[in-house]
């Protein structure tokens, strides 16, 4: 009897171990993940416009319906990206996500200099290759670093009626990410 | 032989509590460090690169995108102030104020996350939309059938959530409790269809 019941505790030890290595490794086995959503819509260091969510159907789920959203999927293996967002006239916000949907970076418009929000995306290694010489400092332009080599760009822009949704998308068409 | 219905038992048990620990987690969105306000619950660390590995969990399955810290943060309620389940088919009343943020909106989603089906097309109200009294306060609304005023309908579905997301505000991981982040009350009248 005993015999049996050291089984047992030896399964429900064993079974914590199993709980936290599948909630560790789920975000990297998921199939239906934003990443993979947005694999066959938006391009390789370009801009794409998302349709509005509907009720029939959204790309996502839990999107903002008062946003127009624009996705950039980042590959930066051939260097660093630039990307610059038109602001539009309410709000505009960019997020950063890891190739596992992690935002590790979010900015909005209150950062941003004149009429866009403009940044260059780089690995940590880029980051340190940049000739230390070069003159141009952070105040011209903002380095953002990507912990994964691959990854989302989304940038949001808000249409406080929904009579502005229009003017909120036009804002976004202008939307660039390309390899420097 | 045995060792061997032993090591099966084993397995077994631990197949059993593991995997069904990390479908409960997941089901019922368990997280660490989250921030509630009444109904209202929120997870600041998600927008950050500091998420803790079951909200990441939840977002994966899910196949959403969390809002970024820099961005804003994100409330969900999916009872009101009593612990009742909102229910679309009975009338309930979000009344109050909101923690302040340059623009905020309030959207009704189906459990599952996407909009409700209704004959306006109205699937929540931006901060610039909702008609306010003169204290600044605001009351919606959240009815099957049209009501004067800010009406957010639910199309007679059975269970559904209320999403605020506040952008440009200083909401966050910082913030503790109720006084510096007032939200709004969420009150079922009991009035069902």
């Amino acid at each position: 009897m005993i015999r049996w019941l050291l089984w047992i505790a030896g399964g429900l030890v064993l079974g914590g171990v199993v709980h936290l290595v599948s909630i560790m490794w789920l975000p990297r086995t998921a199939t239906q993940d934003a990443y993979a959503r947005l694999t066959p819509v938006a391009p390789v260091n370009g801009f794409k416009l998302l349709p509005a969510p509907t009720p029939a159907d959204s790309t996502m789920p839990f999107m903002d319906p008062a946003f127009a959203t624009a996705v950039c999927r980042y590959d930066l293996t051939k260097g660093p990206v630039k990307l610059s967002v038109p602001v539009s006239q309410a709000y505009t916000s960019v997020t950063f996500y890891t190739r596992y949907d992690v935002a590790y970076y979010a900015v909005n418009d209150r950062s941003a200099s004149r009429r866009a929000i403009e940044l260059d995306l780089m690995t940590t290694k880029q980051h340190d290759d940049l000739p230390e010489d070069e003159d141009v400092t952070a105040a011209d332009r903002l380095i953002v670093e990507s912990p994964t080599m691959t990854g989302l760009i989304v940038a949001r822009a808000f249409s406080p009626e929904p009579s502005l949704l229009p003017t909120a998308t036009a804002a976004l068409t202008g939307a660039q990410c390309r390899p420097q | 032989m045995r060792l061997l219905i032993g090591l099966l038992l084993s397995f077994v048990v631990a197949g059993a509590i593991g995997l069904g620990s990390t479908w409960f987690a997941l089901s019922s969105n368990l997280s660490f460090g989250a921030l509630s306000l009444g109904a209202w619950k929120a997870n600041p660390r998600s927008g950050t690169a500091g998420i803790d590995p079951y909200a990441r969990a939840v977002i994966a399955r899910n196949g959403e995108l969390p809002v970024g810290t820099g961005d804003g943060i994100r409330f969900t309620a999916s009872v009101d102030d009593s612990g009742r389940p909102l229910d679309g088919r009975c009338d309930v009343v979000i009344r109050g104020t909101t923690p302040a943020a340059r623009y905020f909106t309030l959207t009704l989603y189906t459990p599952s996350g996407s909009l409700v089906a209704n004959s306006l097309s109205r699937f929540g109200f931006t901060s610039q939309e909702l008609v306010r009294d003169r204290s600044g306060d605001f009351e919606v609304v959240v009815s099957p059938r049209a009501r004067p005023g800010n009406w957010l309908p639910t199309g007679g579905v059975e269970r559904y959530v209320l999403v605020m997301r506040f952008y440009d505000t200083s909401l966050g991981i910082a913030t503790r409790a109720g006084r510096e982040a007032p939200m709004p009350t969420l009150t079922s009248s009991g009035n069902c269809t």
